[in-house]
């Protein structure tokens, strides 16, 4: 098959599903539907870091997106019994005007596509394996590694900000 | 070798990018479930992920990936705090419909 056939296959496939699943994240009226279209999206935001070269990032993509960021909304879902909340407008046309601003918005940032559009070709011809577990850890630890020390000390900070914030005051 | 036919693509890639990320502005306008608005975030920053893992791929530079990975743990930090917060919210108010709190509201 035409390698461009074969793209457009790809992309119009999982890209449907993608914007059908975020479309039933916003309009689901229980927030545990919602929680699961948001997980099924990010399972096909996995499928295209695959299809653009990124193993290792589509399975961090599963494991903490879809795996512990989401169990984590669900989990306090459930725990606060926040499935509906009472549907009551305080502004009647606010909906509306979120919307045309919305789309106002996708038109700004398509316009801006379309005018930066054609991007020069890259140089680099494709390299097997760009985003491979070990290119990527050489990356992190070598050139990355002072961000990465920061993102520790950013995640013992948030954790001790969830436990400081969650446990009664007495 | 094959010429590569990507740099044809790509522009489907910025345009979904952009698509959801709208999606995800729309969801914290007009949700009034906390929660929903902070799933609604989440989809923001994935719409720019994938962007970003488009670029590295067109540019074949790593760096695109890499951020991705940083996003990913800041959006991390990022629940856990926002979701305790929540939380705290529900316990004083009983409430996680965003119309409830206006505490500040003159």
């Amino acid at each position: 098959m035409d390698p461009l056939t074969e793209q457009y296959i790809m992309f119009g496939a999982v890209g449907t599903i993608a914007l059908v699943t975020a479309i039933g994240m916003l309009t689901s009226r229980n927030a545990i539907y919602s929680a699961l279209f948001l997980v099924l999206t990010m399972c096909t935001m996995a499928v295209f870091f695959l299809i653009l070269g990124g193993p290792f990032i589509a399975v961090v993509q599963v494991s903490v997106y879809a795996g512990a960021i989401m169990v984590l909304f669900l989990f306090v879902i459930m725990l606060l019994g926040g499935e509906h909340t009472p549907g009551e407008q305080h502004l009647p046309w606010q909906p509306a005007v979120a919307v045309i601003l919305a789309v106002v918005l996708l038109g700004m940032t398509g316009y801006t596509l379309v005018r930066t559009a054609p991007w020069s070709a890259p140089g680099a011809a494709p390299t097997a394996m760009l985003g491979s577990v070990e290119s990527v850890g050489q990356h992190l630890f070598s050139r990355y590694l002072f961000p990465f020390e920061v993102t520790s000390v950013l995640l013992l900070v948030a954790l001790v900000g969830a436990v400081v914030m969650t446990r009664d005051s007495k | 070798m094959n010429p590569d036919v990507f740099p044809q693509v790509l522009p489907l890639y910025l345009a979904l990018s952009a698509a959801l990320f709208s999606i995800g502005v729309i969801g914290v306008l007009i949700r009034r479930n906390a929660i929903v608005i902070f799933m609604s975030i989440e989809l923001m920053l994935n719409s720019a992920n994938l962007a970003f893992v488009a670029f590295a791929r067109y540019f074949q530079q790593l760096d695109g990936q890499i951020i991705v990975f940083f996003v990913m743990t800041v959006a991390a930090a990022e629940v856990a705090v926002g979701l305790a917060l929540i939380v705290a919210i529900f316990k004083s108010k009983k409430s996680i419909n965003v119309d409830d709190i206006s505490l500040m509201k003159g």
